[in-house]
């Protein structure tokens, strides 16, 4: 039994666009520091210290998807859907610190390259997503959580997109894009399964005991009531 | 559920994640680390900076019963992170 890595290491993107993409991170920090401050309510507030725990322990538990890989939770769309798309930014960038530092999961100059994918794309992505599906789905709990199964599946190909694209920039072997696309498409579009079924069921779990602190659920008065 | 009851359940489930069913994980690798494998840039990994820290790999340095080695980085992230995000967000909020 080995828990295998589960970031980007250093190498497989060059240093100039490691440290670029650090600066990039930073940058968005700095916004999800300023953001969170008026989205996160004073009551919510230990609901996004949890947040960050629970991603990181759910992040331990790879589960096995096709020919011999696996793939774990993200979390970016757990933590927008519960807490807000900043503090939920911040809530897995904390995630990926402790990973970093602490069990050398993901190159130490790679932290930025991470931060972009999983922190920003998966949260701010699967944020816009499920925004979009809230004005067409039906306001209820069925159309609520549909809207958070399909937000946190497209996040993790948005992922998949975004190391694709780090690649192309600055991969460190020369290999033609599209392969690399195709390969990280294929294999995170059933990652992405994984993701929508661990959002799905820990949302529906909040709402059912307190939907009241839910941060998605809190303009949907329909949904409060029901 | 009082808000405090809801955190304390969330976080003794965390902890039965990180600390127990985590022992039971897929040890393959994962989507990236798939990919890097099939088309051919895993060689280009460096090893982290940080590799000789005593918890490298989720493992502790030193125990070798996996299933406590895993046991205590597991409950030992938890702890870090738990003190790091409600430390933040509290902070955050008091500002």
């Amino acid at each position: 039994m080995k828990i295998p890595q589960l970031h980007i290491p250093d190498g497989f993107i060059s240093a100039p666009v490691s440290l670029i993409s650090l600066a990039i991170a930073a940058f968005f920090i700095y916004l999800a520091l300023r953001g969170a401050k008026n989205q996160l309510d004073e009551k919510v507030a230990p609901l996004a210290g949890l947040a960050a725990v629970f991603i990181f322990a759910m992040q331990m538990i790879n589960f096995p998807v096709a020919a011999g890989t696996s793939g774990h939770l993200i979390g970016g769309a757990l933590a927008a859907i519960l807490i807000g798309p900043w503090a939920g930014v911040l809530a897995v960038t904390v995630v990926l610190f402790v990973q970093v530092l602490f069990f050398a999961d993901g190159g130490l100059i790679a932290l930025g390259l991470n931060v972009i994918n999983l922190s920003v794309i998966a949260t701010l992505g699967s944020w816009y997503v499920f925004k979009l599906l809230q004005k067409i789905l039906p306001k209820n709990r069925i159309g609520f959580l549909t809207a958070t199964a399909i937000a946190a599946y497209i996040s993790v190909p948005l992922s998949a997109v975004g190391f694709s694209i780090q690649f192309a920039i600055g991969g460190t072997a020369a290999i033609e894009l599209s392969k690399v696309l195709i390969a990280m498409l294929g294999v995170h579009a059933v990652i992405g399964i994984g993701e929508a079924i661990i959002t799905v069921l820990t949302v529906s779990a909040v709402l059912s005991v307190r939907r009241d602190l839910v941060y998605a659920a809190a303009s949907n008065k329909s949904l409060l009531k029901s | 559920m009082q808000t405090n009851k809801l955190i304390q359940v969330g976080i003794v489930a965390s902890i039965f994640v990180a600390a127990v069913v985590s022992f039971y994980a897929s040890s393959n690798p994962d989507g990236l680390e798939y990919v890097a494998e099939q088309v051919g840039f895993l060689n280009t990994a460096k090893d982290s900076a940080v590799a000789g820290s005593p918890f490298a790999d989720y493992a502790t340095t030193g125990i070798n019963n996996e299933r406590i080695s895993v046991a205590i980085a597991g409950v030992l992230g938890i702890g870090l992170t738990a003190l790091i995000s409600f430390g933040l967000f509290s902070f955050i909020k008091r500002k």
